[in-house]
């Protein structure tokens, strides 16, 4: 009687825990860009300048500033991440100027600051006097003047140089291109010799911080090019989520179907342990903050006929011990015991493979290769010890007695 | 369900070894001459696919797209309300873009999906996929001889090698495309379908300790019983499966139709392999070794 009662208990609380927590957990689940739509691109970097390297240092650099950049051009929620020694990997949701954004991360814009060569229009520079590269990285900071105006200054590597500049330029503009726009033309006020320059104007506090977040930006460490592209519709995305999950709500009630019209009791322990393992694999999901990916969706439903097989296997062999003449109580001790190894070799074979997988793929690979070994390792957990264990539960409360309850004919069994 | 008679599988095998080996030898021939139909993840190149609101047709199409500054025809293949363009080089954003509006004026509901891969991208996912596959197999040789002995496991191997490339011969012969998802589908096969050889090999190895097998048809019974025992749970554990890829493949996202078609075919020769392959395989292997031994003076 207190067996069952445990039974009973554990599984209308469990049953009520996953009720409750399934729609929040649906929705805090992070969905990839092939879902919800967005663009990833893989880059290659390289050095901007010959004969310099892509050192880890300035591969992070460039990341951090690829990631602000496309925070100011009004993405939300930039990924950016390396990959190897010299790749960045930037993945961005929901865009809709996807060939703009794409323009601006991809080139990186080249920072110059010019004087006006003899035959330059008014208001025009063609003298470059320096670039990007002669600042130091992310020196540019807006702050206030002694007058209380808004003031950004920068730091540049080479003081000697940036002293002859400004004796030379003395009175005259230092105007500041990116690429070929004109962000603003200051005048040399003073021969500058501790390599510190103020440029102060009429800026207002956003304007500062958008022309020193564009100096910083220039001043990207190395060159990139885009290996490899993957950009997804919203609406297209949405489409393949919401047929997909179709599939494997569909594919699943077969799967519990089959596994109830084949094993009775033990197939509807089964079914109970396969639900679980479903929510536990959302939570481990939101939980552990990785991200779903359409064929991590195919991992999942994949991994729910999977997971059953340990049932199949533990389950058939049980029947034959029944088949055999032995009592309901032996053959299930004798059914799970022998069935555990064979069990446990397929799942490690699978993970094995999952991964070289994990270990070998890319993007979405890796991603449909850590649902899988995630799976598995739940799967053990709850298709073989948690449906096992309540299988014992019901048998030891004497509940289990008729072979019908295993699907096992009483014709079937032969006697000892 | 249940089996009643023990059919002879070892005998049957026979026929299905002929059925594999021609499957192979076409698969082969297909593959030298044919090749596999490579996405742009294996060659590199811009692959477009875009869902309609409503149906167009190619003519419409390759007029649109005409003038977005690629000096190569795409090649178009059109589908119920879905097409796919394929250009063999990479599109630039600014062709990208100007692609994409071009499709929008046709049909404003247009979603688009775009796969760019440059050569050495491809080259090197083309690379990273043999390594992968390679890799695997070595893992399951080593754990398999660890946990059963070399003979299960040249067995097991072949039997899987078997699977993934029938797969592999399938794609080739019907010209199917393979992408990056259709390795995934491979490798996950291979890990896969070798847990219904275990199985029998689990079996197979359980029956061995039950008395002394002496002649090649003291195995042969062996063999036999043990894949009758075992005949059942390697179908129903390939069949739960196969309905999971099989309603993938007929309602899930079409951008994972080839994964989902290449499991089903793989599942379908991950069962049929493990019971006619696998087990007569390892007999055969056994044989040799029961006949080297028997050649040798018994042992008091």
């Amino acid at each position: 009687m207190k067996r069952l009662l445990s039974f009973i208990i554990t599984v209308l609380v469990l049953a009520a825990v996953m009720a409750v927590s399934t729609p929040g957990l649906l929705d805090r689940v992070r969905l990839g860009l092939d879902l919800k739509g967005g663009f990833e691109i893989l880059y290659q970097a390289q050095p901007s300048e010959q004969g310099q390297e892509v050192t880890r240092a300035s591969l992070l650099q460039t990341a951090a500033s690829l990631e602000k950049r496309a925070n100011v051009l009004g993405t939300s929620e930039p990924e950016v991440t390396t990959e190897g020694t010299d790749r960045i990997r930037l993945k961005i949701a929901g865009v809709t100027n996807e060939a703009e954004v794409r323009e601006k991360m991809k080139e990186p814009a080249v920072l110059t600051f010019r004087s006006a060569a003899p035959g330059d229009a008014e208001g025009t520079y063609s003298k470059v006097e320096l670039v990007g590269s002669d600042f130091v990285e992310n020196a540019a900071t807006v702050g206030r003047d002694n007058l209380n105006q808004i003031e950004i200054s920068i730091k540049v590597k080479d003081k000697q140089k940036f002293a002859e500049i400004t004796k030379r330029l003395l009175g005259q503009h230092l105007a500041i291109y990116l690429d070929e726009t004109k962000l603003s033309d200051p005048f040399v006020r003073a021969e500058l010799t501790d390599g510190t320059a103020s440029i102060s104007g009429n800026y207002t506090i956003e304007e500062a911080r958008n022309l020193a977040d564009t100096i910083n930006l220039g001043a990207l460490p190395l060159k990139l090019t885009e290996k490899y592209s993957q950009s997804v519709g919203a609406t297209l995305g949405k489409q393949s989520l919401d047929q997909t999950i179709k599939a494997g709500l569909i594919g699943s009630v077969f799967i519990l179907i089959f596994m109830i019209g084949m094993y009775r009791v033990p197939g509807l322990i089964a079914s109970f342990a396969l639900i679980l393992h479903t929510w536990l694999l959302i939570l481990v999901f939101v939980v552990a903050d990785f991200t779903l990916t359409l064929p991590g969706i195919a991992a999942f439903i994949l991994g729910i006929g999977m997971a059953v097989d340990a049932n199949i296997i533990t389950n058939e062999r049980i029947r034959e011990e029944m088949r055999s003449g032995k009592s309901i109580m032996s053959s299930v001790k004798a059914g799970s015991k022998s069935s555990f190894r064979t069990v446990m070799d397929s799942n490690i074979t699978t993970i094995i493979v999952a991964a070289v997988m994990f270990a070998y793929g890319t993007g979405s690979v890796k991603g449909f290769a850590l649902v899988l070994i995630v799976e598995i390792l739940l799967s053990i957990f709850t298709n073989l010890y948690f449906a096992r264990w309540l299988l014992n539960m019901l048998v030891k409360a004497g509940k289990l007695s008729k072979p019908k309850q295993f699907g096992v004919k009483e014709s079937e069994i032969s006697a000892l | 369900m249940r089996f009643k008679k023990e059919l002879d599988y070892v005998h049957l095998s026979k026929y299905f070894y002929i059925f594999s080996i021609t499957l192979t030898i076409l698969g082969i021939i297909f593959l030298a001459v044919l090749n596999l139909n490579y996405s742009v993840d294996f060659k590199a190149g811009s692959n477009v696919d875009v869902s309609l609101s409503k149906n167009l047709t190619v003519d419409q199409i390759r007029t649109a797209v005409a003038n977005i500054g690629t000096d190569h025809e795409p090649d178009i293949t059109p589908g119920t309300q879905r097409v796919t363009i394929r250009y063999d080089k990479e599109l630039t954003s600014q062709q990208d873009a100007a692609l994409k509006s071009a499709i929008t004026k046709l049909d404003d509901k247009a979603s688009f999906e775009v796969n760019t891969v440059d050569t050495e991208m491809a080259k090197e996912l083309a690379r990273n996929a043999i390594y992968a596959v390679l890799i695997s197999c070595l893992g399951i040789i080593v754990y398999v001889s660890i946990r059963f002995e070399w003979r299960f496991a040249i067995a097991a191997i072949v039997a899987l090698i078997h699977d993934a490339f029938m797969v592999v011969a399938v794609f080739s012969i019907f010209r199917l495309e393979v992408d990056l998802t259709f390795i995934v589908a491979v490798l996950t096969i291979i890990g896969y379908s070798i847990n219904d050889t275990i199985v029998i090999f689990d079996r197979i190895r359980e029956n061995l300790r039950f008395g002394k097998q002496k002649t090649y048809d003291d195995l042969k019974n062996l063999v036999n019983k043990s894949v009758s025992q075992t005949i059942m749970r390697s179908l129903y554990t390939a069949f739960t499966v196969f309905i999971a890829a099989f309603f993938l493949l007929v309602l899930g996202g079409e951008s994972i139709k080839m994964f989902s078609l290449a499991m089903v075919i793989g599942l379908l020769f991950g069962a049929y392999s493990s019971i006619f392959i696998a087990s007569p395989l390892w007999l055969l292997l056994k044989k040799n070794q029961k006949l080297k031994s028997k050649s040798k003076p018994a042992k008091a």
